[in-house]
């Protein structure tokens, strides 16, 4: 087969990618981990972690800049190293965004809970199923499955209303608990940031196939 | 039936004229005695334009723009069917002088050919004298500087105007090449090749030239190099062999269309290096 060379190099693209991916969903799971379980160790671990996410994101965007020099790729495979150019960043925003919740988990300490955690978990728990799909469509070359992927964005966007209305409740009978709800918001807002950011890298895939940029499903939020 | 994808009928500049063209090929077929080399190629030339045609070796891009101004018939036993038009009128008319059509559509060859026994000055107007009388010396050398200088070559070769054409580089030669097909005041250049005998250097500023003559002329280069005709034309046409071994146009559009996103799988394995 003809270009074998390049062959390789686009498969070993996509590889890091989803070892990139792997990366950014232990560091979800984690920070959700420390929160829940006031494991502030682990809450340390994910704020150290991050440093490797983003080594490995800057590791292949030099991958692709050597591909675009080197090797001149047109049309689809032009397509799929812009993708991943633009997925790097979405990726290790999300790694950002897992960061910061490891930050509150510290913030918040061992401060009494305020309710049991419930729908944080499960935006949690979504979002990294979305973000394990996503990758899964990428690399099946599949636009409809990247389309499903996005539609499931208005669950995660359901469950940040959820959790804002049910912590405003808090707020409103009891002045005292604003501080720690607050907190929560945030940890709510950051997994909704990164489900919206995991819809991006849908549309990528979709521009792989179809080679349009298109913002596919208008977020909530 | 024309099975040709044309993906986009304007190109990235605005144009005039009501036709939206100044180049025509309708049903051309070329044919070398019985075989035939170009099959049923449809294709609208933009004017002031450049408009690259790509494929592999032997799908008969060279043979097509050779048709464009009546060069492919100087081959012995070649010949075409079909129309090409100039302007809305036949070329191939009866009657119609091929060396008129040849000064109206030009053409610039792969390798430079200056002719070796005469001066730059007179390489620049050799073409030109054929169709008009240029009794003064001031004369030749007003029309020498003028194209000299839209070839980019001016200020290389203002003080070696007396030398050989064949003392200068090889880049400079096909700038003189070029600037004696422009002093004939052509419409239309057609380009085979024009750089593959050329040092990286050489090709950036024939390049550089392409993208300003287009502001006055209509270019048609056929090339080898992909990353050519992605950086200097506005539309390509990608040519391929059949099985009956005639080149036939598989797809025509705008270059960055094609480039990023080919419509037919033919094009997108030729330029993602698949085959050819």
């Amino acid at each position: 087969m003809p270009r074998q060379d390049f062959e390789h190099h686009l498969q070993t693209l996509q590889e890091e990618l989803l070892a990139l991916g792997s990366l950014v969903e232990e560091a979800i799971s984690r920070s959700t981990d420390a929160l829940i379980n006031r494991n502030l160790n682990l809450a340390r671990q994910v704020i150290t972690g991050d440093r490797a996410i983003n080594q490995k994101r800057y590791d292949i965007e030099e991958m692709c800049v050597q591909l675009i020099a080197t090797q001149q790729p047109m049309a689809r495979d032009l397509r799929v190293i812009v993708a991943v150019l633009n997925m790097i960043v979405d990726l290790e925003r999300i790694g950002d965004h897992a960061e910061g919740n490891a930050k509150i988990a510290i913030m918040i300490g061992d401060e009494p809970p305020l309710k049991p955690y419930i729908d944080v978990p499960r935006m949690a728990e979504k979002t990294k199923e979305m973000l394990r799909a996503a990758l899964d469509a990428f690399v099946k070359r599949d636009a409809a499955a990247a389309k499903r992927v996005i539609d499931q964005d208005d669950i995660v966007d359901n469950l940040y209303d959820q959790v804002f209305r049910e912590l405003l409740t808090y707020m409103a009978a009891d002045p005292q608990t604003i501080n720690r709800a607050t907190r929560l918001i945030w940890v709510a807002h950051n997994l909704e940031r990164s489900a919206d950011r995991v819809t991006n890298i849908c549309e990528r895939t979709i521009f792989v196939i179809t080679g349009k940029v298109e913002e596919e499903g208008v977020s909530k939020y | 039936m024309d099975t040709t994808k044309q993906t986009e009928t304007t190109g990235s500049r605005s144009f005039s004229g009501n036709k939206g063209y100044i180049l025509k090929a309708e049903n051309l077929r070329a044919f070398y005695g019985a075989f035939l080399a170009v099959k049923d190629v449809n294709l609208d030339i933009k004017p002031k334009s450049i408009t690259a045609i790509i494929g592999p070796s032997g799908c008969g891009k060279s043979t097509l723009i050779r048709c464009f101004n009546r060069m492919h018939e100087v081959t012995h036993g070649a010949r075409i069917s079909g129309k090409v038009l100039l302007d809305g009128e036949d070329i191939y008319t009866p009657g119609i002088d091929p060396v008129s059509i040849r000064t109206r559509i030009g053409m610039v060859f792969q390798k430079p050919n200056p002719f070796p026994t005469m001066s730059v000055l007179e390489n620049v107007v050799a073409g030109r004298r054929l169709t008009s009388v240029l009794s003064k010396r001031t004369e030749m050398e007003e029309i020498a500087e003028k194209f000299l200088r839209q070839a980019a070559l001016w200020d290389e070769v203002k003080d070696k105007l007396k030398q050989s054409g064949a003392s200068l580089s090889g880049g400079q030669q096909q700038r003189l090449c070029i600037a004696r097909a422009l002093a004939v005041e052509p419409e239309v250049i057609l380009m085979d090749e024009p750089c593959s005998a050329l040092d990286p250097i050489a090709t950036l500023k024939i390049e550089d030239l392409m993208r300003g003559l287009a502001k006055d002329y209509t270019i048609v280069i056929v090339t080898h190099n992909m990353q050519q005709a992605g950086r200097v034309s506005d539309m390509t046409a990608f040519m391929m062999m059949g099985d009956d071994r005639a080149g036939g146009l598989i797809e025509f559009g705008r270059t960055d269309q094609i480039f990023t996103n080919p419509k037919d799988k033919r094009t997108e394995d030729y330029i993602t290096g698949r085959f050819g």
